[in-house]
């Protein structure tokens, strides 16, 4: 990955977890959901209960990668006149009371809008990471790549169960702070049970350079934490998160991202492996 | 509109691309600044490989002569060129000729992209194929070729598109389609294309998406524009056969932009010939109720291209509106995002009155129904030949203007029932003219 590691916050973040014999977990909410204070103090709890990084989505017209229920959320949040600059708050808000590493994940239309190298600059003065970007792909990131440079920003791309190793190679080598590895062939949701291409997914990043791999899409219980813990370096929880704010408030993520921290313990993930 | 010149910026560009090169067979994924790939990396292997398999098809004589087999023996090409002598007298004298698309099997350009994709789907080992549909048009095309071919087919729709074209529906149920109908965001047409990329995501080892527009991420723009070729191709054949000369303009409508890429294409190296894409005005640019996207839009990313976009501040996708189901989206192709910049096409927005008027009089004068998507280029023709009537009153009678008639106005006659108030107001079809269908 590129020689500017040394100042990413979301690899820090994630080496401080490794450090204490953990993968990462990494708490997804949508920016303006139910409303900016909400998100704010949902990200903070995130936080106090055992998230290491946080990811805030912008609530965008056209979420394609998206499932029902960040979509009902985002869609929510623009009916209450969600407006982009808004991320900024929400991302000061939260690095302003927590350690956690603070990315933005956005579709990149409201990027290309506001000037790229605008919000990046704007990100950087608010405390944020860096991007993870769904719908940007390095081979159309030139004006991103040099936005991130300037500002120190990480530039979370993703990779699939699809991705040939030529295209794994450029991605992991474009990826700044980690590579978002997509558990799934499909978009954000709850699942009963993670795809056994996440594992090869993982490997394959970790083959073309990664050393640091999230894994995402689809993971909603402690035990798929766990599961995933044995072989990558963080967990990405989305769908759950959301659905708990939605039906319990603040409490309710608290509560929540407590339980999935239990199950990030390597010892314990590679334990139940062994015993399997 | 500080950053959106719409089709007037720079001549200077477009001659030296005719005198230095050529505009034709544009290979993509970039068109100037437009095009690409902004779609989740999940879809790039399958871009890759239908690009792959595209390109081969393409040189492959077996692959051209199964297209030009379906289409001579199925869709019934060529389509003819008809001179519309009595709808001329209304635009300003000059000779209207009608590229009758509308006369293909299913009554549109749409089979001639549906048949090459579902090919190509078949070539891949795909058993599926999914579509998004707006009013239906691409919907039961899309359903035609995959009965014709023995392919799966789901259809995604928007739920008040759903209800508003039930007899779209049932056309494409009976076809052995299923619809799903698609509730997410705004309902409609871009917010159908969304579920069907989420489908495609999730299915993409046995779905190809059929997408139904020359829009969307490479290779879909140029592949799209290439099973459309025929269209301008066998038109200036057809009027140098008929008239021994080109003609002075073009004339089409544009909502993704299909029929018109694929009608332009055979006309872009001729420099001769004025090229006039019509956007759907709605209800008045003004009036922000429209689908003007190069005449009003910024340049963004959507659906998997960069282009031109009806877009808030924020980059929030806005909603488009047209009495024309099949114009009615906020984005388009690339490659008309492209050809506007360097002035070699002219967009223009034509409003749904006009529109309307138009609809009636190629009624009145030539006893052709054309669809009301067809009928935003046979305004913008009247207003064309008018033009050049003004410049030159003396040799309008020479001018001559062509108008891809991209599909026939069937489905469309509710719709225009009821604006024309043609409708016994206790009749049943005045209550389903209220809900906006087409029968």
């Amino acid at each position: 990955m590129n020689s500017a590691e040394t100042t990413s916050k979301s690899a820090a973040a994630i080496d401080r977890a490794r450090s204490q014999g953990r993968s990462a977990l990494i708490g997804y909410l949508p920016a303006g959901y139910p409303s900016v204070e909400e998100t704010i103090a949902a990200g903070i709890a995130l936080a106090e209960n055992g998230a290491d990084l946080i990811e805030i989505g912008i609530p965008y017209s056209d979420p394609v990668m998206d499932g029902q229920v960040i979509q009902a959320a985002t869609t929510e949040a623009l009916a209450k006149g969600f407006h982009v600059r808004q991320v900024f708050d929400v991302v000061a808000g939260i690095t302003s009371k927590t350690d956690a590493a603070v990315l933005v994940m956005t579709y990149w239309n409201p990027v290309v809008r506001m000037g790229v190298d605008e919000f990046s600059r704007r990100l950087a003065e608010a405390g944020g990471a860096g991007l993870i970007t769904p719908d940007l792909i390095p081979d159309e990131a030139a004006q991103w790549m040099e936005a991130s440079d300037k500002y120190g920003l990480d530039r979370v791309f993703l990779v699939a169960p699809s991705s040939t190793a030529e295209r794994m190679q450029r991605t992991v080598d474009a990826s700044r702070g980690f590579v978002y590895a997509v558990s799934i062939m499909g978009v954000t949701g709850a699942r009963t049970s993670v795809s056994t291409a996440a594992k090869d997914v993982v490997a394959a990043a970790h083959n073309a350079g990664a050393e640091r791999v999230c894994v995402g899409l689809g993971v909603s219980t402690a035990d798929q934490v766990r599961e995933i813990a044995a072989y990558a370096e963080g967990v990405i929880v989305g769908t759950a998160l959301v659905a708990a704010l939605r039906d319990g408030g603040v409490d309710a993520v608290g509560a929540l991202t407590k339980d999935l921290s239990t199950g990030l313990t390597r010892e314990s993930g590679l334990a139940q492996e062994a015993g399997a | 509109m500080a950053d959106a010149p719409s089709g007037n910026a720079d001549n200077n560009t477009a001659e030296a691309f005719l005198q230095g090169g050529s505009l034709r067979h544009a290979p993509g994924p970039y068109f100037g600044n437009y095009g690409g790939r902004w779609m989740p990396e999940s879809l790039i292997a399958a871009l890759d490989e239908l690009e792959e398999t595209f390109n081969k098809a393409k040189d492959d004589p077996e692959f051209r002569a199964q297209i030009a087999d379906l289409n001579k023996n199925y869709s019934g090409r060529p389509s003819l060129l008809t001179e519309a002598k009595r709808f001329s007298q209304h635009a300003g004298g000059v000779r209207v000729f009608l590229k009758r698309e509308d006369l293909n099997h299913t009554g549109s350009h749409k089979i001639n992209n549906v048949l090459g994709q579902a090919l190509l789907a078949k070539r891949m080992g795909k058993t599926r194929i999914i579509a998004e549909t707006g009013a239906g048009q691409h919907g039961v095309a899309s359903a035609t070729a995959a009965a014709l071919m023995g392919l799966e087919c789901v259809v995604y729709m928007g739920a008040e598109d759903c209800r508003r074209q039930a007899l779209n529906v049932a056309r494409m149920e009976l076809l052995g389609a299923k619809v799903i109908p698609v509730t997410s965001g705004s309902q409609t047409l871009k917010d159908a294309i969304n579920d069907a990329l989420r489908d495609w995501v999730a299915n993409v080892s046995t779905t190809h998406y059929l997408l139904g527009t020359a829009a969307g991420a490479h290779p879909f723009p140029a592949m799209v524009r290439y099973f459309h070729e025929v269209i301008g191709e066998e038109a200036r054949a057809q009027i140098l056969e008929q008239e021994g000369r080109l003609p002075d303009a073009v004339c089409a409508c544009i909502g993704g932009g299909s029929n018109a890429i694929g009608i332009f294409h055979g006309f872009l190296d001729d420099p001769s010939v004025k090229i006039y894409g019509f956007e759907a005005g709605g209800e008045g640019v003004e009036t922000g109720r429209h689908a003007a996207t190069i005449t009003l839009g910024k340049p963004g990313v959507l659906h998997g291209a960069r282009s031109y976009l009806m877009q808030d501040d924020d980059g929030q996708t806005i909603e488009s509106h047209s009495i024309s189901a099949g114009l009615d989206y906020p984005g388009v192709g690339p490659e008309h995002s492209y050809l506007a910049d360097i002035g070699r096409v002219s967009y223009e927005p034509i409003t749904d009155g006009e529109a309307m008027e138009a609809f009636r009089l190629l009624c009145r004068t030539e006893g052709i129904i054309p669809a009301i998507e067809s009928s935003h280029a046979l305004a913008g023709a009247i207003k064309v030949g008018q033009r050049l009537a003004a410049e030159d009153p003396a040799s309008a009678a020479d001018k001559i203007v062509i108008v891809n008639l991209s599909g026939r106005g069937d489905k469309d006659v509710a719709t225009a029932a009821e604006w024309f108030d043609l409708l016994d107001k206790n009749s049943a079809e005045s209550e389903i003219g209220k809900e906006g269908e087409q029968l």
